[in-house]
C-alpha cells in the first residue's frame, strides 16, 4: 500500500512537471512577448527592454523553467531594489492585467466553481443513477427503449442551447426569477442554491445521460453474476437482490467516473460558467484568454491539470475500498 | 443496391470448409473475396445496419448536412444572399439592431432570418458554418485515425518496449486537460490558418483513445493462425500490419471513429464559441451561438438555429455510430 501511494504521488509529480514544461514551452516559444504585454500599449523600446530584464526573460528558457518551477514552491522575489515584490509560498507570479497574485485570483475564485461541480454532480447522479436502474431492472420494455433513446438526444444538448433556452424560458418569459447572480454559500444558501439551480440543470443534464448509459449497462451485467442468482435462489426479495447485491458492484465504475468529471470540473466549468458569468475558476480562465493574460491562463491549467491527475489517484484509491478484488499492490 | 440474382447467405453454393480454407489461406485475395462473395462482412454489416430505422435516420441527417455543405455557394445563390453580406434594411435600428419582423427576421427574402445589427443573412451562415464544422472534424477524426491506428497497432504488434514507451505516452496524454490546454494553445498561437490549427490540436488531443482500442485488438489478433502462417512465409512485418492485421480492425475503427466526430465537433463548436477557435469573418457555428449570447433574450431564433444545426448533427452521429457499433461490432462495444 505505501509502496503503492509512493509510486503514484512520483509520477503525479512526473505528470506535473512534464505538463508544466509543455505549458512553458508553449507561452515561451511563441512569438508573442511577455514583456510588451506586461508594459501595455504605449510603451517605448527601452522600457520594453528594461522589462524583459526585471522578468528575466534574457535569461536561457531552462533557467527560466526551473525559476517558475521553484517560485511555485519557494516563492520568489521579483524586480529589484526599492521595486522588489515578494511573492510568497504557491507563487505563480502576477496578472498582468490586475497585477494581483495569480494563486489569489484563481482562490478567489474557487468556490464558486466547486459549488457548480458539487451541486450539479449531486443532480446527475440522482437522475442518471434512478434513470440507468430503472432502465435495467426494465431492461426492453418500453419504460427502457424510452430512457435510452431519452438518453441519446440529451447527450446530444449543447450546453448554450439548454443554458439559454432555460434562461429564456424561466427567467424571461415565466418571469420565476431575476438574471442568476452568484451569492456564497456563506452568506445566504437559500440564494446560493435559487441562484445556482439553472447553471447546475445545465451541467447536470449531459452528464446525467451519459450515467445513466453507464449505469444501465453495469447493472445489466451484475445481475447475471452467478451470485445474484444464488442470493435469488437463496429467496431473497427482489429488491432485497438489487440494493445489496446487485448496486454496490455495479456502482464501481459510475464512482470511477465521478472521480474523473469532477477533478476534471474542479478547476471551472469554462463554457457553463460563462454562459450564467459565474464568477469561477472558468470564467476567469476564458476572460484571462480574451486578455492574453499569460501568467494567469498558466496558471490555471497548471491547477487544473493537478485536479485531474490527484482525482486519478483518489479514484484508484476508492476504488480498492469499494472493491475487495481490486487490492492495491 | 439490391443483390445481383445469386442466393444470398449460407446456400452460396460454397460449401463452409471450402469458406474456411480461403479465410485461412486469405493473403492476397482479401479484397477480390470481399467485392465478390455473397455474405462479406461489409454487405452483412450494411444489411443489418439498413435494418435500422434510427441508423438511417442518422445517415439522412448526415447526408443532408454533408450535401448542404457542398452546396453552400449554390443554395446561397439561390437565396441571393451570401455569408457575408449585410442587410440593412432586414434590421430596426431604433430597436437597437434588431431584425424587423418576428421569428428573428424570417421572410421571403431572408429564409432564416438575420443577425441582429448587421443584418448577416443567417441561412448562408449557417451553411458555410457546417462547412467549417464539418471540415474541422472529419479532418480531425482522420488525422485521429492514421496517428492513433498506426501507434495503437504499432504498440500492440511488437509488444515489449515499444509497447511500454507508446502506452506510456498514450496515459499522459489521457491525464492532460486536454480541453484546456488546447485553449492554451491556441490562444498563443495567432497568425496562423485557424482551420489547419483547430485540426492539428484537435488531432493531437483526439488520438489516445482510438490507439488504445486498436492495441487491445491487436493484442488478440497477432497471435492467430493466418497471423502466424503469414510469418512463416517470411513476410515482413510491416505487410503483416497492413494486410493481415488491419482488415481486421476495420470494423472496430469505424465504430470509433463514427463515436468520435461528434466530440470533434463539439469541441470545434466549444473553442471557437470562447473565440480561440475558428475567427470572423469566417462564418462558424460556435461563433454565431457566441454572439447570439447577447440577445437571447430580445431575439432566441438567433441562438436556437444554430444550437439546433449543432445538436442535429452530433445526434445523427451518435446515432450512426451507436447503430454501426451493434452491426460490426459483435462483443457489444465493451471498451
Amino acid at each position: 500500500m505505501t509502496g503503492f501511494l509512493l509510486r503514484r504521488l512520483l509520477g503525479i509529480a512526473g505528470t506535473l512537471l512534464v505538463i508544466c514544461a509543455l505549458t512553458f514551452a508553449v507561452f515561451y516559444l511563441l512569438p508573442s512577448d511577455p514583456a510588451a504585454q506586461f508594459c501595455g500599449k504605449d510603451c517605448s523600446a527601452d522600457r520594453i527592454v528594461m522589462v524583459r530584464q526585471q522578468m528575466g526573460l534574457d535569461d536561457p528558457l531552462i533557467v527560466q523553467f526551473g525559476r517558475y518551477v521553484l517560485g511555485i514552491f519557494a516563492g520568489q522575489t521579483l524586480g529589484s531594489g526599492q521595486y522588489a515584490v515578494h511573492c510568497g509560498f504557491p507563487c505563480f507570479g502576477y496578472s498582468f492585467q490586475s497585477g494581483q497574485p495569480v494563486w489569489d485570483l484563481m482562490l478567489d475564485r474557487l468556490p464558486a466553481s466547486a459549488s457548480l461541480a458539487l451541486g450539479a454532480a449531486v443532480l446527475w447522479l440522482l437522475l442518471g443513477l434512478s434513470a440507468g436502474l430503472l432502465s435495467a431492472l426494465r431492461r426492453n420494455t418500453w419504460v427502457d427503449r424510452t430512457v435510452m433513446v431519452a438518453t441519446i438526444g440529451i447527450a446530444a444538448l449543447p450546453v448554450y442551447f439548454t443554458a439559454m433556452l432555460l434562461l429564456y424560458v424561466v427567467v424571461t418569459v415565466l418571469g420565476l426569477m431575476p438574471y442568476p447572480r452568484y451569492i456564497a454559500f456563506g452568506e445566504d444558501p437559500v440564494g446560493w442554491i435559487r441562484n445556482l439551480i439553472l447553471p447546475w440543470i445545465t451541467l447536470a443534464l449531459t452528464f446525467a445521460a451519459i450515467y445513466a448509459r453507464m449505469t444501465r449497462n453495469s447493472v445489466i451485467e451484475t445481475m447475471a453474476e452467478p451470485y445474484v442468482r444464488t442470493a435469488r435462489a437463496k429467496g431473497l426479495r427482489e429488491r432485497r437482490v438489487v440494493g445489496r447485491h446487485g448496486l454496490r458492484p455495479a456502482l464501481t465504475p459510475v464512482a470511477t467516473m465521478l472521480g474523473m468529471d469532477l477533478g476534471g470540473l474542479l478547476a471551472g466549468a469554462l463554457i457553463t460558467e460563462s454562459l450564467f458569468s459565474l464568477p469561477g475558476v472558468g470564467k476567469l480562465f476564458a476572460d484571462s484568454l480574451n486578455k492574453a493574460d499569460q501568467p494567469v491562463i498558466m496558471g490555471i491549467t497548471l491547477l487544473a491539470s493537478f485536479f485531474i491527475v490527484t482525482s486519478n489517484l483518489v479514484v484508484d484509491l476508492v476504488y480498492a475500498w469499494i472493491d475487495p478484488r481490486a487490492r492495491l499492490t | 443496391m439490391n443483390a445481383p440474382p445469386t442466393p444470398r447467405g449460407r446456400s452460396a453454393g460454397r460449401p463452409a470448409a471450402a469458406i474456411e480454407v480461403a479465410e485461412a489461406a486469405e493473403a492476397t485475395a482479401t479484397e477480390a473475396a470481399v467485392a465478390e462473395a455473397p455474405a462479406s462482412p461489409a454487405r452483412l454489416a450494411w444489411q443489418r445496419l439498413r435494418r435500422r430505422r434510427v441508423a438511417l435516420a442518422g445517415l439522412g441527417i448526415i447526408a443532408f448536412f454533408v450535401l448542404a455543405a457542398l452546396l453552400a455557394p449554390v443554395l446561397t445563390a439561390i437565396s441571393g444572399h451570401g455569408p457575408a453580406d449585410t442587410d440593412k434594411r432586414a434590421v430596426d435600428s431604433y430597436l437597437g439592431g434588431l431584425p424587423r419582423g418576428s421569428l428573428g427576421g424570417m421572410s421571403t427574402q431572408h429564409w432564416l432570418g438575420v443577425e441582429p445589427m448587421l443584418g448577416r443573412d443567417i441561412f448562408a451562415r449557417l451553411l458555410y458554418g457546417a462547412r467549417i464544422s464539418l471540415l474541422v472534424a472529419l479532418c480531425a477524426a482522420l488525422l485521429i485515425t492514421l496517428i492513433g491506428v498506426a501507434l495503437g497497432a504499432t504498440a500492440g504488434y511488437f509488444g515489449g518496449r515499444t509497447d511500454t514507451v507508446i502506452s506510456r505516452f498514450m496515459d499522459v496524454m489521457m491525464s492532460f486537460p486536454s480541453l484546456i490546454f488546447m485553449i492554451a494553445l491556441l490562444s498563443v498561437a495567432r497568425d496562423v490558418n485557424r482551420v489547419l490549427l483547430l485540426i492539428g490540436v484537435l488531432g493531437a488531443f483526439g488520438w489516445p483513445y482510438i490507439a488504445r482500442v486498436v492495441r487491445g485488438q491487436t493484442l488478440s489478433l497477432r497471435h492467430r493462425e493466418y497471423v502466424e502462417a503469414a510469418r512463416a512465409c517470411g513476410t515482413s512485418s510491416g505487410r503483416i500490419l497492413l494486410t493481415e492485421i488491419l482488415p481486421n480492425l476495420a470494423g472496430t475503427i469505424i465504430v470509433y471513429v463514427t463515436l468520435a466526430i461528434p466530440g470533434l465537433i463539439g469541441t470545434e463548436a466549444a473553442l471557437t464559441f470562447l473565440g480561440v477557435g475558428v475567427r470572423p469573418p469566417t462564418p462558424s457555428w460556435g461563433q454565431m451561438i457566441s454572439d447570439s449570447v447577447l440577445y437571447y433574450k430580445a431575439d432566441p431564433m438567433f441562438f436556437v438555429l444554430p444550437s439546433a444545426c449543432l445538436f442535429l448533427i452530433v445526434l445523427a452521429f451518435t446515432l450512426l455510430g451507436d447503430a454501426l457499433r451493434d452491426a460490426l461490432d459483435p462483443k457489444g462495444g465493451a471498451a
